[in-house]
């Protein structure tokens, strides 16, 4: 009974709920209370005053009362420290489960104050940490650790301060629906399928005798083995090696040709081969139970596989609004039988 | 969370200012131990070296409070207790890791604040202590914010990194500056209404506050050396006009019995209570007392009425309940010609006679020889007298020391000496004589405020006198001192002490130029101001002030919601002059206009997507809405010109901010 009313209460103050475009902090979303630092601070004033009665400092009395109207003051310097801000969600860009999400935030501080020291955590203790000058926008990426493929969700985030003294914590609820699309982990070096492509050699070389064909920037999932140490070392970005294939090489990465594993080895290793096939620039198709890719090569192609690996035999629905275009056109691509 | 360099110089400056207003009276190993702590942790700050090992440090708590414990044979009291806190707090800065130990720092440095104010509440030093506060918040500030796990991504339009905001050292001072300034209107508010209490709440140390000023002995060079100070010993304020200065002589404590060197009141006697006959010339005035620690109330000769709870001992000492801890005031009523019991006690005349025979053979010779020569008390009292004003005697700040017979040595061979030298041998001579007579110590004299219309009475106006008790006329104050050097009772110390003196003498006692005095009496109101409405705001003048306010029927209930209402009110005050920076400004008056539109149709149920701009947005409401089409099609269209066409119509923005008000969707 109580705890049903306390959760009645906390849906009726923090009204949780999934937002998009852009929010801002008003009044009626910002809440107060004092830390446990606060706490002690009002102990020390107790004892403080205590002491001014008892031996009848008037100077006492005034510093007492100057810390103690200094700190409560702080309250209102924390919450002006997060009103009026405007936030709303970026893009964020798909990573293979076991990397890093890097959720992006975009706030914008549209008053002549600036706000310092703004901290974004998620429900799990990840977190950002982050000032705003006045009348500027900034981008905060919040690091999540995604673990498994599929989509991932921030949670109900909280964008908190404690400026300037630590005294209070102000903080706001906010839950956006974002979500970032994470691929399957790709498998350490796996042999590629036996040779039964259609029309090709089928053979998958992890390196050998191609022609070297020039140099792209580095992806996600990219082999460190590609990777052109000489041209980093000028300083000239992370490039990757690219060869080129015979013409008309064409290869299926196909479900089947996999032995009997586990549903989630079958996609890590079919991931691998993706990537392989990719950096190889050969014309690869994708046959999942239920889905097929035709061959083809790119970067939009290579998208479009993962997303559909990533996302294979898991029932809930990608919102398309918040995608990327890139996403978007390579979700659109995979036809479905 | 390791703490930076520049937070940590921030906290020992704090430690620093807070306690090195202590150097000045505790022991010179405290301060030496304290700097050489603070200058440890300022190297190993400075050079990046790892923090002394904790056995180091534990042996270092534990031998600071064995010293302490060696120094003051206690750990509680004052001096202790403040030496303790000092040594703590710069142990703790020695073992400074996280923020957790920074701000157990930054509290401490606020109580060791609260202790500098045991020794003094000064105006100089209630500036300093903001100053003080500037640099604890300053450091506390950037202690809260300076602590950022990673670098912050903040960039500039082209992708420059424009980094901290908190980068300056200055930063955090603006802030803190900012927060006290806020924070100084209201804590006027909480002074004021803040329902007092009259302390003690508990005991006090028995060394709680400071006692300087006169004591209730006097031995050769005790008055000389405290006219050496220029702290002030009370203020006195005349109803009506002032006495002349020779017969402003503050009464003190009465010194009966004599032990060859030292005067000291000597066991009370029980006797009837005193007697003033004959009054004449009545005057009231208003005394502010300084805290001197011990129970006796200053007035002048011979007091019969006084404001507070007090009493007036057989020797016309005024006596309060308790001993003077905070600034007392009180008026008085004084009758400057008197009879003074003048039927006394044979026990108490027995008493006033005595004398250590064994000191003194050639003081005592000479008394019998004016005894049997001369008829009179009177003559003899005149002889004496006249002995020190033939012989040569002189009035100086730096009298030779004295040996074993004091009064021989001063009588008959050195010749020099301050008040308390002339009044002791002179009460010496009279008792030889068979004569009775009693050493009386206070204050004579003071020097004039017009400015504030006040008297000021500093401590080197201590002073020491005889009386002698004469048959028919009662206890006569004799000063034999005003027979050397009538200057000293007529003007003051620094006209009467020789030239070659008056180096020794205190600053401000010393003659002046004009605009010097006029400044030192300037700052002696304001002192004397921040004494009566600061210092001594106490439950009384608190509800005096009150009542002067317009305030009535005072109650504890009535002060705090009054207080809570002008705080509410400041705070409000405060809020909207600080939130109103915040609000999204918009200049762009065609930008609010068109945004009133936006709201208008979101109401209606078509809300714009973020993205869509006013011709995509247009379209979509016209086919949603086919009747709204025309209109805001037009509507739209006149935005885009006035907001990305190149000139500026006035004409044209009110017509549109006109057709945005009709439009009804």
């Amino acid at each position: 009974m109580l705890t049903a009313l306390q959760q009645q209460f906390r849906t009726w103050l923090f009204r949780p709920k999934i937002e998009s475009g852009t929010v801002t902090l008003s009044q009626r979303r910002i809440f107060i209370l004092p830390t446990k630092q606060g706490w002690g601070f009002a102990g020390v004033l107790l004892l403080m005053l205590l002491g001014d009665i008892n031996y009848n400092l008037s100077l006492g009395y005034a510093l007492t009362f100057l810390l103690a109207t200094a700190g409560a003051m702080t309250m209102l310097h924390a919450f002006r420290n997060m009103a009026q801000l405007e936030v709303r969600a970026g893009r964020t860009d798909a990573v293979f489960a076991g990397d890093d999400a890097q959720f992006v935030f975009h706030f914008h501080n549209n008053g002549r104050l600036p706000r310092y020291h703004l901290t974004l955590r998620d429900g799990s203790g990840n977190s950002s940490t982050f000032d705003l000058p006045q009348q500027h926008s900034t981008e905060v990426r919040l690091a999540i650790p995604a673990v498994r493929r599929g989509w991932l969700g921030t949670g109900r985030l909280t964008l908190s301060t404690e400026f300037p003294l630590g005294l209070f914590h102000a903080w706001s609820y906010l839950e956006f629906d974002t979500r970032c699309l994470t691929y399957p982990r790709p498998a350490a070096h796996v042999p590629p399928p036996a040779s039964q492509a259609q029309g090709g050699t089928g053979a998958l070389h992890a390196e050998g005798d191609e022609d070297f064909a020039g140099l792209r920037s580095y992806a996600a999932g990219d082999s460190f083995q590609r990777i052109a140490w000489k041209v980093l070392a000028r300083e000239q970005g992370l490039q990757v090696k690219q060869f080129s294939a015979q013409q008309g090489r064409e290869l299926w990465l196909d479900w089947k040709l996999l032995p009997a594993l586990d549903t989630e080895r079958k996609l890590e290793i079919l991931t691998r081969w993706v990537l392989d096939a990719d950096a190889q620039a050969i014309h690869y198709g994708l046959r999942l139970p239920g889905i097929d890719l035709p061959p083809e090569r790119g970067a939009q192609h290579r998208a479009a596989c993962l997303r559909a690996l990533a996302l294979f035999a898991l029932n809930d629905e990608p919102p398309l609004s918040n995608l990327s275009p890139m996403q978007a056109k390579g979700a659109a691509k995979a036809t479905r039988k | 969370m390791k703490l930076s360099a520049p937070i940590i110089y921030g906290l020992l400056l704090s430690i620093l200012m807070v306690s090195a207003p202590h150097a000045d009276h505790l022991p010179l190993w405290v301060s030496a131990l304290a700097a050489m702590l603070l200058g440890w942790r300022a190297y190993l700050a400075y050079s990046g070296n790892p923090l002394p090992a904790r056995w180091l440090l534990i042996t270092l708590t534990l031998g600071s409070v064995g010293a302490i414990l060696a120094s003051f044979h206690t750990l509680f009291g004052r001096e202790a207790g403040v030496t303790l806190l000092i040594l703590l707090a710069t142990l703790k800065l020695l073992e400074l890791r996280t923020v957790r130990d920074a701000m157990v720092l930054i509290y401490l440095a606020c109580f060791i604040i609260i202790t500098n104010f045991f020794y003094s509440q000064s105006i100089p030093t209630a500036l300093f202590m903001l100053a003080t506060l500037l640099a604890i918040l300053t450091a506390w500030i950037r202690l809260q914010t300076g602590t950022l796990p990673f670098k912050p991504r903040l960039r500039e339009g082209n992708g420059e990194a424009v980094g901290y905001l908190a980068a300056s050292p200055l930063w955090g001072l603006r802030i803190a500056s900012v927060l006290l300034l806020q924070a100084i209107p209201l804590t006027l508010i909480l002074f004021v209404l803040f329902p007092r209490v009259q302390g003690p709440l508990w005991g006090l140390p028995q060394d709680a506050y400071a006692s300087s000023g006169l004591d209730d002995k006097m031995s050769p060079g005790s008055l000389s050396k405290l006219s050496l100070s220029d702290a002030v010993a009370f203020r006195v304020t005349f109803t009506d006009k002032a006495p002349l200065r020779e017969q402003m002589y503050w009464r003190g404590p009465v010194l009966w019995e004599f032990d060859g060197r030292t005067w000291t009141p000597g066991k009370i006697l029980r006797t009837a209570p005193p007697r003033l006959d004959g009054l004449s010339s009545p005057i009231d005035y208003t005394v502010t007392l300084e805290p001197h620690n011990r129970t006796w109330l200053f007035a002048l000769e011979m007091p019969t009425q006084i404001s507070v709870p007090a009493g007036l001992t057989y020797d016309f000492q005024v006596h309060g309940k308790s001993n003077v801890t905070a600034r007392l005031r009180y008026t008085a009523h004084s009758q400057l010609g008197y009879r003074a019991n003048a039927e006394e006690n044979s026990l108490q005349l027995q008493r006033a006679q005595v004398i250590p025979r064994q000191f003194n053979p050639r003081a005592q010779q000479l008394a019998t020889e004016w005894r049997t020569s001369l008829q009179s008390d009177e003559e003899v009292m005149r002889a004496a007298l006249g002995y020190f004003n033939r012989e040569g005697f002189q009035y100086t700040l730096e009298p030779p020391l004295l040996g074993m017979h004091t009064v021989d040595d001063f009588l008959f061979e050195t010749r020099k000496g301050f008040c308390e030298h002339y009044a002791s041998s002179f009460v010496f001579l009279m008792r030889a004589a068979g004569i009775p007579a009693r050493v009386v110590t206070g204050y004579q004299g003071g020097a004039y405020n017009g400015l504030g219309n006040y008297y000021i009475v500093r401590q080197s106006d201590a002073h020491a006198w005889a009386e002698v008790w004469l048959r028919g006329r009662g206890w006569v104050r004799v000063d034999p001192t005003a027979v050397i050097a009538p200057a000293r009772v007529q003007s003051g110390l620094a006209a009467s002490v020789p030239a070659s003196d008056s180096a020794a003498l205190p600053f401000l006692a010393r003659t002046q130029s004009p605009w010097l005095l006029k400044l030192r009496l300037n700052l002696d109101l304001l002192a004397n101001q921040w004494n009566q409405w600061v210092l001594g705001y106490n439950p009384e003048r608190q509800f005096a002030f009150l009542t002067r306010m317009g305030m009535e029927e005072i109650t504890w209930q009535k002060m705090a919601f009054t207080m809570m209402g002008g705080v509410g009110v400041l705070v409000g005050l405060f809020a909207l002059l600080m939130l109103r920076r915040l609000q999204a400004q918009h200049a762009d008056k065609v930008q609010t206009a068109w945004l009133r539109l936006c709201k208008k149709l979101a109401k209606s149920g078509l809300p714009r997507a973020p993205h869509e701009g006013p011709e995509d947005y247009s379209v979509r409401v016209a086919r949603a809405r086919p009747h709204l089409a025309a209109g805001l099609q037009e509507l739209s269209r006149r935005y885009i010109a006035l907001r990305y066409g190149k000139r500026h119509n006035v004409q044209a923005l009110r017509e549109f901010e006109s057709m945005v008000g009709a439009f009804k969707p």
